[in-house]
């Protein structure tokens, strides 16, 4: 606890910038899939390729996508930048299929009645199926968060500053402490990123909530 | 008024669902499209709105050629009302009624005001306008669903299925609703229900499809009852299993006040015969 105390700025200032890497890949990642998603659920040829290629991309190992990243990007190797591109890659990686199955369960029903009563093809996109898709798009989301505020820390192999510091540092010294403090900040963050996400579904899909009283209505093929 | 000339629609798997289809729906008449699955009665429905387009043939609304029409204007000048509602889960009742005239530029107050006086119409309480559709029943969903047909104020609806999932008391219900509404604001409804019953009692026009899109049969349903041209319709409407032949039996001719059973030519119990037409159910009908 001493320790902890002795170091809380440095801790301060290392959660911060575990959070300013984090931020920018979970917002991209969401960004980049669920467009890509669309189009998997929207263009049934196109799901096998995207969803195949974005699985494939979480397997490769991290330091690898670190290391590479400056030579195909062109950064300096400790520009903070190829973690969030890292990280960006695989959100879309964990979201994409997400992203695809959250649009695939908008009811067939309501998205004809859209089309019945007159929205464009844009609006409907925007007001009826992405709303729809929320819920699930939330859940992908929750994993994405807590999935990128722990890889985040792989980032401190190649230099830039996080909480992982911690555990490299902790690990050299042969200092518990050291990596138990980077453990739980991590986690911490992880848990309000969650906190946050889940008030934000509250807000934004309110209607997600209400009690069911028709779970699911008895749905006939149309004549 | 509705023409469908020459229509024929090929799916792209090769199916065909309506094989050089022509009928006129004449204006402010309830026209009632009946037939079994695959009878591709829902598909013509679609056509009219420019959800399915034909592989050939043309459908005219008051003469003018629907393919020429932009399909969202089309469908944002017609009400459309179906099986399962298809109100918009995260909206709330009166945002769905309100729907289509806030995409048509009207004022959000101007369009809520509108949308409270159509719960009033489809027998709704205001009350529960602030709800969101799975906080409905089956029934008040679906009128939600015909309020929402109604906001623009077309000159068309048209309805699929509406009634097919809710439970026979409540279709009875909403049945009587509809024949009610369409007293007061006689639109020109297009009606699609497998269901002769429903086809007997909502339809001024009945049309009995087969498979394919082909009319077996189109005409009052005093006219197809009279006269099934051949034994598709007969069987269709139940004629030839004696539901349609009614007679009084003697022997259930009983009661204090001599009441006449009728029954059908399978023997069963139908009703009473009165001599005068009995009062309108609907508490909301008014006498003309």
């Amino acid at each position: 606890m001493t320790w902890v105390l002795a170091n809380i700025e440095q801790i301060w200032r290392l959660t911060l910038d575990h959070i300013a890497l984090s931020v920018p890949p979970i917002i991209l990642g969401f960004l980049i899939a669920v467009p890509l998603g669309w189009i998997a659920h929207r263009y049934r040829p196109s799901r096998g390729a995207i969803l195949t290629v974005s699985g494939l991309l979480y397997t490769i190992p991290g330091i690898a996508l670190f290391l590479s990243l400056p030579v195909i990007l062109g950064t300096r190797i400790l520009d903070p930048l190829n973690v969030v591109v890292g990280m960006t890659i695989y959100a879309v990686a964990l979201l994409a299929r997400t992203a695809a199955d959250a649009f695939d369960a908008v009811s067939n029903d309501v998205r004809q009645s859209s089309v019945a009563v007159g929205y464009g093809p844009v609006r409907r996109f925007f007001v009826v199926e992405l709303p729809l898709a929320g819920p699930v798009l939330l859940s992908g989301l929750r994993v994405v968060s807590a999935s990128t505020v722990s890889l985040v820390s792989i980032g401190s192999l190649i230099g830039v500053s996080s909480l992982g510091y911690f555990f490299l540092n902790g690990l050299n010294r042969r200092f518990p402490t050291e990596i138990f403090t980077g453990i739980v900040g991590v986690i911490l963050i992880a848990v309000v990123f969650d906190l946050l996400l889940v008030v934000m579904g509250r807000l934004v899909l309110p209607w997600a909530h209400v009690s069911r009283r028709r779970e699911s209505s008895s749905r006939r093929a149309i004549a | 008024m509705i023409t469908f000339d020459g229509v024929s629609k090929r799916f792209p798997d090769g199916s065909l669902a309506v094989d050089d289809f022509s009928l006129t729906i004449p204006s402010r008449t309830t026209t009632v499209l009946v037939g079994s699955s695959g009878s591709g009665k829902t598909t013509l429905l679609r056509m009219i709105n420019r959800m399915v387009d034909p592989t050939s043939g043309r459908i005219l609304i008051d003469d003018e050629d629907v393919a020429g029409l932009d399909p969202v204007k089309l469908r944002r000048r017609i009400g459309y009302v179906m099986q399962n509602s298809g109100l918009l889960p995260h909206r709330t009742v009166i945002d769905n009624v309100a729907t289509v005239p806030i995409l048509e530029g009207v004022k959000k107050s101007e369009a809520h005001a509108r949308a409270l006086e159509l719960l009033d119409t489809v027998g709704l309480d205001r009350g529960l306008a602030k709800r969101y559709p799975a906080q409905l029943s089956g029934g008040q969903q679906q009128r939600v669903g015909v309020a929402r047909g109604l906001a623009v104020d077309p000159n068309i609806l048209l309805m699929d299925e509406p009634f097919g999932a809710v439970d026979p008391l409540v279709r009875d219900e909403l049945q009587q609703e509809l024949l009610r509404i369409q007293r007061d604001l006689s639109k020109t409804v297009v009606f699609v229900t497998h269901d002769i019953d429903e086809a007997f009692l909502l339809g001024d026009q009945v049309v009995i499809l087969r498979t394919g899109g082909v009319i077996a049969q189109a005409g009052t349903p005093a006219e197809i009852l009279a006269n099934p041209i051949d034994e598709f319709v007969a069987s269709f409407v139940g004629a030839d299993r004696g539901k349609r032949s009614l007679h009084v039996d003697p022997a259930h001719t009983s009661g204090e006040r001599g009441e006449r059973v009728l029954v059908d030519g399978g023997g069963r119990a139908v009703g009473i015969l009165r001599d005068e037409a009995p009062a309108p159910r609907s508490p909301g009908a008014v006498a003309p």
